[in-house]
């Protein structure tokens, strides 16, 4: 058994909760591009788009986040790629948020009255012109506060690639309990790290809907 | 050559026929009021004229276009013909000013100060110059109304279809929306009107049309169709309204 001085163990947690920021930040983006295409297929005129769409949203929506890392890591491993837990983290957590935002954001995109569309048609105003200029800017106000919102459940996502053997928070917490035989002291000193980065953004996501709200009644 | 012309249009929704042979032909200038019960296909009517609905069969062409909401340049057509819509539909995140100049800048790639004077001329046009810079929300529905007016003028449209566009204003405001459209009216704009407002339509309009069933039931000028109305179904109809 090694000494670590409670100082130690907290340094250690932090050094490594780097990895769950930057993974949730890659996953976030490369979710957002990724859950922009599945949206705009999902409300396309083409219905091979939106099934596959639709299909897309319902395998990653209905599966556990686990799952989808365990296929990414052995499953691929087996068709005789070679997978990084890096890699099989980005790619499932990219699969788990993506699908989740194509849903908030057409639902967004859904709640702009059908009357914005004509009117910005009858202007003579194509689809993507009629997205850019009249509908995005109006659902980007309203995405704002559920997108902030799910980037709590991203964050908190990434506790399970330690499970494949990425070193983030948790598994950093894991690796060093092993060392000390001191779960609570470690394990509360993780949490207490999540937390400090999801209150932010819970307080955040609640903040701007708020602001919104008021913007409009006024 | 007519402004619009239909022939013998019909429209299914699914198993339900909304237009049945509608036949018309409009003149440029022509102030023509479409009356008739909800559900009788006058608002499908004006929509497949700009081809915000696409109609199964006939024929409908603007300015000798034919209006195909498929195929065919559908920006050609919205140039020549503008909507008005009942609940205004001006762009909530955007100022009046903003609301008039997007389109002509965007579809009509002119600069900004061209359209900018193009937006300070219709909302004049409209007497809404001094409310430039006003959202949406600041102005009441008769000011809105008014603004969506001058939206399409922005445009130059040469046909401006209106689809009940004072059916959700308060009583006192509707007056000055109807002003405007005289106005607009003895400019020599060809006017195509939804509208429940008789009294407008027989001070206004040089042709008033009764749709029923999805067809043009009776047509003609106001004093034939108020004073002389031929069918039963006008005069029941002109009974309920009046």
């Amino acid at each position: 058994m090694t000494d670590f001085t409670n100082w130690e163990i907290f340094q250690n947690l932090l050094l490594a909760a780097r990895w769950t920021l930057v993974l949730s930040l890659i996953a976030f983006i490369s979710g957002g591009v990724v859950g922009l295409i599945v949206m705009i297929c999902r409300t396309s005129n083409l219905a091979p788009a939106r099934w596959f769409a639709w299909g897309y949203i319902e395998l990653f929506q209905g599966t556990p986040l686990l799952m989808q890392l365990f296929l990414a890591f052995f499953g691929l491993g087996l068709l005789g790629f070679d997978v990084s837990p890096w890699l099989a983290a980005v790619v499932a957590l990219t699969l788990f948020t993506s699908a989740f935002l194509a849903e908030i954001w057409r639902g967004c995109i859904e709640s702009i009255p059908r009357g914005q569309w004509e009117a910005a048609e009858s202007l003579g105003m194509t689809f993507l012109e009629n997205l850019q200029y009249i509908i995005v800017p109006q659902a980007v106000r309203i995405a704002i506060p559920p997108t902030v919102g799910f980037s709590v459940q991203v964050v908190k996502g990434t506790a399970l690639t330690s499970i494949i053997g990425f070193v983030e928070l948790t598994r950093a917490g894991t690796m060093i309990n092993n060392a000390t035989f001191q779960p609570f002291t470690v394990f509360a000193m993780a949490a207490a790290i999540y937390f400090s980065i999801c209150y932010p953004l819970s307080v955040y996501s609640r903040y701007m809907e708020k602001k919104l709200n008021v913007g409009r009644q006024a | 050559m007519s402004a619009v012309k239909l022939d013998s249009v019909e429209k299914w929704f699914g198993e339900t026929q909304v237009l049945r042979g509608v036949s018309l032909d409009i003149e440029a200038g022509e102030v023509v009021a479409i009356i008739g019960r909800s559900g009788s296909g006058k608002s499908t009517l004006l929509r497949c004229i700009n081809a915000l609905e696409s109609y199964d069969v006939g024929y409908i062409a603007v300015e000798g276009q034919r209006v195909d909401s498929n195929s065919g340049d559908l920006r050609a057509l919205r140039e020549k013909v503008g909507m008005v819509f009942q609940s205004f539909n001006l762009f909530p995140h955007l100022t009046a000013g903003e609301n008039v100049m997007l389109a002509p800048r965007i579809v009509k790639k002119k600069s900004r100060e061209e359209v900018r004077d193009t937006a300070m001329k219709v909302l004049d046009k409209v007497g809404l110059q001094d409310r430039f810079d006003a959202y949406p929300e600041q102005l009441s529905g008769g000011q809105q109304q008014r603004v969506a007016i001058a939206r399409s003028l922005a445009m130059s449209t040469r046909v401006l279809l209106c689809d009940e566009i004072t059916s959700a204003l308060d009583p006192e405001l509707v007056g000055e929306v109807l002003r405007v459209l005289e106005s607009l009216a003895a400019d020599g704009m060809t006017l195509i009107l939804v509208t429940h407002e008789m009294g407008f339509a027989r001070d206004v309009a040089n042709r008033v049309v009764l749709m029923h069933n999805g067809q043009v039931h009776e047509s003609g000028s106001p004093q034939q169709i108020f004073n002389q109305p031929g069918t039963p179904e006008l005069q029941q109809f002109l009974r309920s309204v009046g």
